[in-house]
This record gives C-alpha cells, sequence and structure tokens, in this order.
C-alpha cells in the first residue's frame, strides 16, 4: 500500500519535472502549466475585481449609515448553497444560449459564480470592519470639521483595511478553489489537468493538478500578505508598537474565522 | 442499479422543469437516499474526528504560548489550499490509490483540524483569568479544572467553530462528487450527464436543495446542542 503511494509520488514529480508539460502543444492539444495558471489568474482575476467593486461600496455604506444591515444577512445566507451545485446549474440554464466553438457558453456562469461567491466575505468583512471602528475616533475627526463623507474615506475605511482586506483574501482563496471545479466544464485553467487526469485515468497528472493549485492558492495569499503590509497603516495594524493590542487582535481573529468557510 | 441507467428510464416519463425534484427524488428513493447518508456520514465523521485531534493541540497551543503561532501558521497554511486539490494530494501522502474512498475523509478532517484547533486554543484563552484562580482555590487540579470548568466555559467559542467546520464541510463533500466518490455532489454529475442536448433540472435542484438542508439541521443541531450544554448561559440571560 505504502509502496503504490510512494510510485504515485514519484510519477507526480516526473510528470512535473517533465518540460513538456511546461509548453503548449496545439499538435495534441495539450495546453502548458504556465498558459493554465495564466487562465486560471485570469478567471479569478476578473470575479474578484467585479466582486470587489460590488461589495466594497456597499459594505462601506452599510457600515457608515448602520442601515440596511439586513443586505449583510441575506448575502451571506448564499454562502449555505454549495459552489460545484449553483456552478452545475448555472452553466446547464445558460450554456444552451451560447452556440459556436467558443466557450462561452460555461465561461459566464463561471464567472457569475464566482462573484457570487466572493460577495459575502467581503461584504461582511467591510460591514463589519467599518461597524467596529471606534465611535470615538469618529466623532473626533467630526470635531475636527470632516463631512460624513471624509469621515467614511478618510477614517473608517483606513481603520477596517485589516478586517477588509482578510475578507478579500479569503474571497480570493475561494475563487480560486471553485475556478479549479469549472474545468469540470470544458473550461481551461489548472483544474484541466485535474479532470483530464481523472477521466484519462492519468493519476500523475490529476495529482499535479492538485499540487499545482495548492501552490498557486499559497503563493497568491502570501502575495496578498505582503500588498496588506504595504497598505495597512501601521497605526492602524499596530506594527509600530512592540506590543499588539489585544483586543484588536481578537476581534480581527473572530471574524476572519467566520469569513473563512470554505465553499470551494 | 446503476446511476444512469436508472436516471435514463425516467427522463423518458418524466418532466424537467426545475420543480419536478419531488417526483425525481421518489422515483430514485433508494439511490438518494444512499447519497444522502454517505454525504451525512462524510461531513460529519471527519469533524468529530477533527474535535479529537484539535482538543489536545488547541490545549497545548493555549497552555505553552510559545507554540501558538507555529502551530497556528501551520493550521492556517493547511486552510489556504482549495478542497480539490487536498482531496487528490492526499492519497499518495497517505499511502492510498489515486481515487480512495479514504481521500474524502482524511482531507476535511485536515480541514477540521485547521479550523478547530486554532478555535480550542482561542476559546480556552477566553476564560477569564479570576474563573481560573477561583476553580484552583476550590480545590480543582489541573486536568479537573481543564474538563470541568474552562472546557464547560469555551463550548460556545467550540461550537461555533464547529457550525463552521461542519457547515463548510458539507459543501466541501459535494464537491467530491465530480471526481466520481459517491454522495450528494453525485446528482450535479448525473444532471449535467442528463442535461444534453437539453437541460434537465431536477436531479440538480434537488442536489441544492438536500445540500442546504443537511446543512441547515447540522447548524440547528449544534446550535442546540450548545444550548443544552450550556445551561447556565440562559440563566444569566434571564
Amino acid at each position: 500500500m505504502a509502496a503504490g503511494g510512494g510510485s504515485l509520488m514519484s510519477s507526480v514529480f516526473t510528470w512535473l519535472n517533465d518540460p513538456s508539460h511546461w509548453r503548449d502543444d496545439p499538435s495534441r492539444s495539450f495546453i502548458g502549466i504556465p498558459t493554465e495558471i495564466m487562465t486560471h489568474l485570469r478567471f479569478s482575476a476578473i470575479a474578484i475585481g467585479i466582486a470587489v467593486a460590488i461589495a466594497l461600496p456597499i459594505g462601506l455604506v452599510i457600515g457608515h449609515s448602520g442601515r440596511a444591515t439586513w443586505v449583510v444577512s441575506v448575502v451571506n445566507a448564499v454562502r449555505s448553497i454549495p459552489g460545484v451545485g449553483l456552478l452545475v446549474l448555472l452553466a446547464v440554464i445558460i450554456s444552451p444560449h451560447f452556440h459556436g466553438r467558443t466557450d462561452l457558453g460555461y465561461l459566464v456562469p463561471t464567472e457569475i459564480v464566482l462573484v457570487l461567491i466572493a460577495l459575502p466575505p467581503i461584504l461582511a468583512n467591510t460591514y463589519a470592519g467599518v461597524d467596529a471602528v471606534d465611535p470615538e475616533v469618529c466623532d473626533a475627526a467630526r470635531g475636527m470639521g470632516m463631512t460624513s463623507r471624509q469621515v467614511l474615506l478618510r477614517v473608517e475605511f483606513p481603520n477596517s483595511l485589516p478586517l477588509i482586506f482578510s475578507g478579500v483574501r479569503s474571497a480570493i482563496l475561494q475563487v480560486i478553489a471553485t475556478a479549479t471545479i469549472a474545468s469540470y466544464f470544458p473550461l481551461n485553467g489548472l483544474g484541466r489537468y485535474i479532470y483530464d487526469g481523472f477521466h484519462q485515468q492519468d493519476y500523475a497528472q490529476l495529482v499535479s493538478g492538485g499540487v499545482l493549485v495548492a501552490l498557486l492558492a499559497v503563493l497568491v495569499d502570501l502575495a496578498m500578505a505582503s500588498i496588506q503590509r504595504l497598505a495597512v497603516s501601521p497605526g492602524v495594524s499596530g506594527r509600530f508598537s512592540k506590543r499588539r493590542s489585544a483586543p484588536a487582535d481578537a476581534a480581527t481573529g473572530s471574524v476572519r474565522i467566520k469569513g473563512e468557510v470554505a465553499t470551494g | 442499479m446503476t446511476a444512469l441507467t436508472s436516471a435514463g428510464t425516467v427522463l423518458a416519463s418524466s418532466s424537467s422543469s426545475p420543480l419536478a425534484f419531488w417526483s425525481y427524488f421518489r422515483d430514485h428513493l433508494h439511490e438518494d437516499l444512499t447519497f444522502l447518508w454517505d454525504h451525512v456520514y462524510l461531513s460529519l465523521l471527519p469533524v468529530v474526528i477533527g474535535l479529537l485531534i484539535s482538543l489536545p493541540l488547541g490545549y497545548v497551543a493555549h497552555r505553552f504560548r510559545w507554540t501558538y503561532p507555529p502551530i497556528i501558521s501551520i493550521t492556517g497554511l493547511l486552510y489556504t489550499i482549495p478542497s480539490i486539490a487536498l482531496f487528490v494530494i492526499v492519497p499518495p501522502l497517505f499511502g492510498l490509490k489515486a481515487l480512495d474512498p479514504k481521500q474524502v475523509p482524511i482531507a476535511l478532517t485536515i480541514y477540521s483540524v485547521a479550523l478547530l484547533t486554532r478555535v480550542v486554543a482561542d476559546g480556552l484563552s477566553s476564560v477569564p483569568e479570576e474563573t481560573r484562580l477561583a476553580a484552583t482555590a476550590m480545590g480543582y487540579g489541573q486536568l479537573r479544572r481543564l474538563v470541568g470548568v474552562e472546557l464547560p466555559i469555551a463550548a460556545p467559542v467550540i461550537a461555533a467553530g464547529l457550525r463552521v467546520a461542519t457547515v463548510s464541510n458539507v459543501s466541501l463533500v459535494a464537491i467530491a462528487g465530480t471526481i466520481g466518490l459517491d454522495n450528494l455532489g453525485r446528482l450535479f454529475d448525473i444532471g449535467i450527464q442528463l442535461s444534453t442536448p437539453t437541460p434537465y433540472y431536477p436531479p440538480i435542484v434537488l442536489g441544492i436543495i438536500l445540500c442546504v438542508l443537511l446543512a441547515l439541521t447540522f447548524d440547528g443541531l449544534i446550535v442546540f446542542g450548545n444550548r443544552v450544554l450550556t445551561p447556565w448561559r440562559r440563566a444569566v440571560a434571564r
């Protein structure tokens, strides 16, 4: 049994090290690893871009005004729907309306599902972040003569950035995971290797696809962590002082756990 | 009776309307109940095993503070790995065949441990210092204090973690259906196969509805269990 696992492991290394797997080969319609990584990132980036453009302003306004908080609960309810089910349902509904040789019939439902999956963590964390800003800080800002809009954009927004980032990061991970499952349909991306490997019973390819997806997710999350370090003011993250403020950390922690529901 | 033949015979007789999921369910009762049962045990078992592993791990991370950052970083890293990737990476790591029924429960147990270890450590750390001191003053030894005082007080925090782990497991198990493993996710697979050339919705809609109901049921049960296990919280609320 263990020997079987060992040989699978070494065949995975062989597959990943094979230079022919790193090049596109149109003659046998094989798409190389770099191209699939770019495709995967493109799918994910489009969805995250749209989701941020929708959820960030709405979350900021709801948190700032304290009104219409039911929107957050409604969007949160989407999380209990299994992502695969939603993907299959939308693909079956939408794809017959696209004829011809493009994969648009699968791309459109996939992007819709990726956006739906990315919305709840971004919206919930943006709202929670703005809501958790100390009211005294906002009062002080108003006392200095800031308008309501200035308070939102120059005080509440920067102060809630750590939570917003954790929401966006959790959304990105879920989108990368679900974009993999989109290869269940004839769509490219790193999931192609997993599902091709499954159908061709080429288990080295199957597991290699899994390894590549895992590496991509971890590397993207690390990149986001560095961007977060640059973007969040040291005064907010507490990096300027040796002791982090404990309550702020605890609050971030609890919401982060809520945000990390893996639907992918 | 295989999935395809049984679904295929009914295709001729039943409606493809999304609302026909109920008659689809009755027509394939045996198969659907098997999927449902597989889904139930695949969602719950990993959380139970995960909790049993996380309790000692979380205790260590809480008791010896220097172990907290490394334990939390490693579990956080595990949690970033997408589920379908973890499903297919597990077999070579555990010496299984590439497609093995054990790969899903093992992968989901890893996720549950990753989530719950942090929750257990944070829950234990949330116990007020006065409470700990009071228990010690009453003559509680370390183990009895942990089991009789600290864990019950941490129970709501741990229950919140269990809810997240269980509800997300229900969605993750469905993904394993796309690589041919039996559970409610197979209904989506069947739905796609029956949807050429014209859409056939009933199994897909049925799969979504059963998954959501399952998640809501587990969530309700944990909330209820937490209420029963922590009667003093209601006493305070009153």
